[in-house]
């Protein structure tokens, strides 16, 4: 009602500052193996994550502020991975998509980093191999709300999305 | 038509004689094993021999039979396009040398072939114009497909990112 007359509402600058960060989480896209194509998929029409204001995906890390890792990490790649998340601007997050990533997955493997955790900070880890699309949406989601409220990257406790049943 | 099989191993043992090991055929598919030092020579002739014209190499690989003799054997597979006819040719590798010869001067696919089964196995492919590995890092000390390595790898030997 005092909004209307008034024209002007109060609130803290980091809820503001918050509030546009996770609605343009520009996403770059490290996808490495085939949970990219479900990464396609969750850009594509039917998932749209443009409704999510994360449709601006990054080729240049230095555009980007949320890595999506979607695939089996070698140690040789690893140390791209690495490069690649050094380059991006703070604040940044990192979703661990399916997985290999999150664990290695089936490659119980000498040259498969057995979990990106053991040399990145990871906000939400999503299962599924490969995730669906609407899943690795509920994990962008669930790292609006990691923002939301005000957490730092790659702190507090880490969030795990469930397969669908 | 005569039989290619025939053909095949006919002309091997006539023209090489002293190289030539054995040959047999398992479910249609004709392998034949000659003696290492031969191989570059015996790829040379298949593709230029007129009648047969094995044109295309398919694949190198290796394997660790992991044995006290011979433990290694490297594996060809050739293709004639013309004839529509594949061949297999494997030679025996022992642990005390692992020198064989480079077939890329003859097939120039062989290159990273060759590259893989070097990184793999620790093959050493003597006339090979580029023998790095192509798979792991290049500082890595190890034969990954060799029996003797563990699964999961040797700790500490591929470097991760500092955190």
């Amino acid at each position: 009602m005092g909004l209307e007359q008034e024209s002007f509402f109060t609130t803290k600058l980091d809820d503001i500052i918050g509030w546009a960060r996770k609605n343009s989480l520009w996403p770059m896209p490290m996808g490495i193996s085939c949970c990219a194509i479900e990464m396609m998929a969750f850009a594509g029409p039917r998932t749209d994550v443009s409704r999510f204001g994360s449709e601006a995906f990054r080729f240049s890390p230095r555009q980007s502020d949320l890595m999506i890792v979607a695939g089996t990490v070698t140690y040789k790649m690893s140390h791209v991975v690495r490069k690649i998340y050094d380059q991006m601007p703070d604040p940044k997050w990192v979703i661990a998509m399916g997985a290999c990533t999150s664990s290695g997955g089936m490659y119980r493997s000498y040259s498969v980093v057995q979990g990106i955790d053991l040399f990145l900070p990871v906000d939400v880890y999503v299962a599924g191999c490969p995730p669906r699309p609407d899943n690795l949406l509920r994990g962008l989601m669930e790292v609006q709300a990691k923002i939301a409220r005000g957490e730092k990257p790659g702190q507090k406790e880490k969030i795990y999305i469930q397969e669908h049943a | 038509m005569p039989d290619l099989k025939e053909l095949v191993v006919g002309k091997l043992r006539d023209r090489f004689a002293d190289e030539f090991e054995s040959s047999n055929e398992y479910r249609g598919e004709l392998t034949v094993i000659v003696k290492k030092s031969a191989i570059r020579s015996v790829c040379q002739f298949l593709r230029d021999d007129a009648e047969l014209r094995f044109d295309s190499l398919r694949d190198v690989c290796g394997v660790d039979y992991y044995r006290p003799e011979d433990r290694f054997e490297v594996v060809y597979n050739l293709y004639s396009i013309p004839q529509n006819f594949r061949l297999r040719i494997k030679v025996r590798v022992d642990e005390s040398d692992l020198h064989v010869d480079s077939v890329t001067p003859v097939f120039s696919t062989a290159d990273w072939e060759e590259r893989e089964t070097y990184d793999m196995y620790g093959i050493i492919f003597d006339g090979h114009p580029d023998l790095r590995r192509i798979y792991m890092p290049e500082d890595f000390e190890h034969f990954p497909l060799r029996k003797d390595f563990p699964l999961m790898g040797i700790p500490g030997s591929l470097a991760l990112p500092r955190k």
